[in-house]
């Protein structure tokens, strides 16, 4: 059994449990930073800005996130090809678009033709990040947004008679403060990020869900030394305990921080620590 | 080809009337246009029956969670823990899997495998575990004093519960459950790309989205026509939710009537 389980195709079945991890590690931050730059720009005082992040949040919301998945890794590789082609090969005079086909020129290709296999895998696994990271900082800006609305407004007015400028007070009052209140939607959306994570399979990562399939498939004794039937079900299950266990710790975790968070804060929460403590 | 004869041929296409090939080059806006709406035929379909089914299921649980007695409250408590706890996707290919191997068992399960069948019991059980938890929050936010006034009619066991909490809880639950019955249509898109087979290219409307962008190798017409009919689907089921949650509320005055706020923001 111990046997079974460490057989090469196995240990890339772990390979990819890190490569989800990675994912996470890398989506989470880049996510709130996109949702940081939308809400901001939803809350700008420069009209053109403001209907720029709001649109960003309400389109990105309305529409099922996997369209988005599917819809942008495409999107995204050909506008970069599009710019590289129109950068590198200025005296191209064929049309890119003919009928159905996309035609770039061969320097503008990315990844290179004749790049190594890692650098392929690699580039499609950054665009899957982006794609993550374009469709959560929707939601992650609509949690700031509201959380930016939820600070008490006499703490911003105190900062205006102390005479801070506008950029002093959203730095220095309002952004520390926001946290407590976005920790709740924030975790809500950590949940939600971690069961968009097989989503990747249709993205064109080799994931855990693409290893579950190719492992648990029938094998017959031709082509490996233990052969089995349909397993698949068993995999898919051991993915499911997977999630769960993950979920449950991601749920204590997050119970920490807020708790952490809640600490001096003027919330109901806060009173009741304050209580608790005296 | 006209555009009316192209919605003749694929207009039901989704459910396999009319004709059988796909286009397969010059594609039109209006063969793009006819195909992905008559997908949504089943995001339609998965996502009505399992909300019906799963609304009935979901009172339940959300009793069953709320219940003193051990036996009842910890099944729930687990059920809705790992259907909330783990990705529709994974279920989905759990659900597909599971039927594959028990259709060897006994030819019962034949139907099972089929996407109308299979697929529509695990949207109908995870919508079931969501709404749940829902329904829960709301039974624990029913005010004291509307459950005392029933005690002092005299009502009590099933009465009190047709009459007084099982209304309050849905008028309290509303607003967060509309938000969940437009999560749910979304998360029927995920239905044909996750083992479950498109039997004779009858798919929904993001398989034939999918399909044209493949196709052409330009995702900029189909998913925006996929993104419209989606919006549009969204604003429908507001406009219903909406109705019913006026009438939940009608006995209040009119200041206080809770407005639908809603914030479609989950996915599974």
């Amino acid at each position: 059994m111990s046997c079974y389980l460490t057989t090469g195709k196995h240990m890339s079945l772990y390979w990819s449990v890190l490569t989800v991890l990675l994912l996470l590690a890398i989506t989470a931050p880049v996510a709130l930073a996109f949702g940081f730059a939308g809400a901001s720009a939803a809350r700008s005082e420069f009209p053109p800005m403001r209907w720029f992040g709001k649109s960003y949040i309400a389109v990105v919301r309305g529409v099922p996130d996997i369209a988005f998945f599917l819809f942008f890794v495409i999107a995204l590789d050909q506008a970069i090809e599009y710019l590289r082609h129109k950068a590198l090969c200025p005296d191209w005079s064929e049309p890119i678009r003919q009928g159905n086909d996309f035609v770039v020129c061969q320097a503008a290709k990315m990844p290179l033709g004749e790049a190594p296999q890692w650098v392929h895998e690699t580039y499609g696994f950054s665009l899957a990040v982006l794609t993550f990271a374009i469709v959560f900082g929707a939601f992650a800006a609509n949690v700031l947004f509201g959380a930016m609305r939820a600070v008490p407004r006499a703490q911003l007015e105190t900062a205006e008679a102390y005479g801070m400028t506008q950029r002093q007070t959203f730095w220095r009052i309002l952004v520390p403060q926001m946290w407590v209140y976005a920790l709740p939607g924030l975790s809500n959306l950590w949940m939600v990020l971690i069961k968009a994570t097989p989503l990747l399979f249709l993205l064109g990562v080799e994931d855990i869900v693409y290893w579950a399939r190719e492992l648990g498939g029938t094998k017959t004794p031709r082509f490996t030394d233990y052969p089995h039937g349909d397993w698949r079900m068993w995999y898919f299950l051991a993915l499911l305990v997977f999630y769960l266990l993950f979920t449950r710790v991601s749920e204590i975790v997050l119970d920490r921080i807020m708790a952490r968070l809640t600490h001096g804060q003027a919330t109901a929460a806060g009173e009741a620590q304050r209580k608790a403590a005296a | 080809m006209s555009c009316w004869q192209t919605i003749q041929d694929y207009g039901l296409r989704a459910v396999g009337i009319g004709e059988r090939l796909l286009p397969r080059e010059d594609f039109t806006l209006c063969q793009q246009f006819t195909l992905i709406g008559s997908g949504m035929i089943w995001n339609i379909y998965f996502g009505v029956f399992a909300l019906i089914l799963g609304f009935l299921l979901a009172t339940a649980l959300a009793m069953g969670k709320a219940s003193s007695n051990r036996l009842l409250r910890k099944p729930s408590e687990w059920f809705i823990f790992v259907f909330r706890g783990s990705p529709l996707f994974i279920q989905f290919f759990f659900g597909y899997f599971l039927f594959l191997n028990l259709k060897n068992v006994s030819p019962i399960f034949d139907p099972f495998t089929a996407a109308w069948l299979g697929a529509l019991i695990v949207l109908f059980l995870n919508t079931a575990a969501y709404s749940a938890e829902i329904f829960y929050g709301a039974l624990l936010s029913i005010p004291k004093g509307d459950t005392e006034a029933a005690d002092a009619y005299g009502m009590s066991g099933w009465s009190r519960f047709r009459r007084v909490i099982w209304p309050t809880m849905l008028r309290l639950a509303w607003p967060a459950y509309t938000n969940e019955a437009i999560f749910l249509f979304h998360a029927t898109a995920l239905v044909f790309f996750s083992g479950f087979p498109a039997w004779q290219q009858r798919g929904d409307a993001l398989y034939y989205a999918n399909y044209f962008a493949d196709k052409t190798f330009n995702p900029f017409v189909p998913y925006p026509i996929l993104a419209f009919y989606f919006i549009l689907l969204t604003l429908v089921i507001v406009g219903v939710f909406g109705l019913v949650n006026s009438r939940l509320n009608k006995h209040l005055p009119q200041d206080l009537k809770p407005k639908l706020r809603l914030r479609p923001n989950l996915i599974r």
